[in-house]
């Protein structure tokens, strides 16, 4: 026992050396997840009916450009979470299971580039 | 037949597994298909289900977000498959299970925190949890219907 306290214990444990940063992180996410997604639904209805000049010069304007980039980022990160869990459970043979996840953690960060990349050029460019 | 005429043991394998467990006379835990369904555990896995769902859906969100900064071509082309039937059908689908990743997973914030593990608490969150989804989604698409 000694004189650790509970959290430096549990820090850098499990199977993956991270402790329980995967749990934190996937917490953490919800809660930004919550209030982005809120906002990107309530978005989506002031926007019901809306041409494409209209969407593109609301997603121009930086505050919601900056929280599209930041619902992205939070999305993604905690769908990659998820989906990593699921594979642990499902998935028992060692290599499919390194390759999927590999294959989940390059698809996820790719998709999310290419969605800030897209909002950037938007938001900045033309 | 009767379920239970197919449930009789066969001979197990001298040395396999099956065996070893048959001799040891131990209380074998049951696997999924044995427990009766509760509300809680069809909601347990439907959360992760939804998470599944919503994974996948992020291929439309990105395909959209694309198209977007596209230009009017490519937007155009997103547009009319998002109004048509198919993929009104598709996003309605997707606003309940949004609502219902969102509020379960509300609820799976509370349980962290250490409250609500109540075995009638647990049940009528679940069910809290699916009359929020309904009526979340009813509200967004009246509110499109009406707008749009």
């Amino acid at each position: 026992m000694g004189v650790q306290s509970p959290i430096a214990r549990v820090r850098g444990l499990g199977p993956a050396r991270e402790g329980v940063s995967h749990w934190t992180r996937q917490r953490l996410t919800a809660i930004s997840n919550i209030v982005l997604v809120l906002w990107l639904v309530f978005s989506a209805m002031a926007l019901a009916g809306a041409g494409y000049e209209e969407v593109r010069a609301w997603l121009a304007s930086p505050v919601p450009a900056s929280l599209m980039i930041l619902l992205v980022i939070s999305t993604f990160y905690h769908a990659r979470l998820g989906v990593q869990v699921v594979i642990e459970d499902y998935v028992h043979h060692e290599g499919a299971k390194i390759g999927s996840l590999a294959a989940v953690t390059l698809i996820t960060f790719g998709l999310a580039v290419a969605c800030i990349v897209a909002v950037l050029k938007i938001a900045i460019g033309s | 037949m009767l379920s239970w005429q197919l449930r009789t043991p066969r001979e197990p394998k001298a040395g396999s597994l099956e065996s070893v467990m048959a001799r040891s006379e131990r209380p074998l835990s049951p696997h999924l298909q044995i427990y009766r369904w509760y509300l809680t555990m069809a909601l347990s896995i439907v959360h992760r289900a939804t998470g599944m769902a919503m994974a996948l859906g992020l291929l439309l969100f990105t395909w959209w977000l694309l198209a977007l900064a596209g230009g009017p071509e490519t937007f155009a082309t997103v547009e009319a498959v998002k109004d048509s039937w198919i993929g009104v059908l598709v996003l309605f689908g997707y606003t309940f299970v949004l609502f219902f990743h969102l509020g379960n997973g509300i609820r799976h914030l509370v349980w962290d925190a250490g409250y609500g593990f109540d075995v009638q608490v647990a049940f009528h969150s679940g069910l809290a949890v699916l009359a929020f989804a309904g009526a979340m989604t009813v509200l967004v698409w009246l509110v499109i219907a009406i707008a749009g």
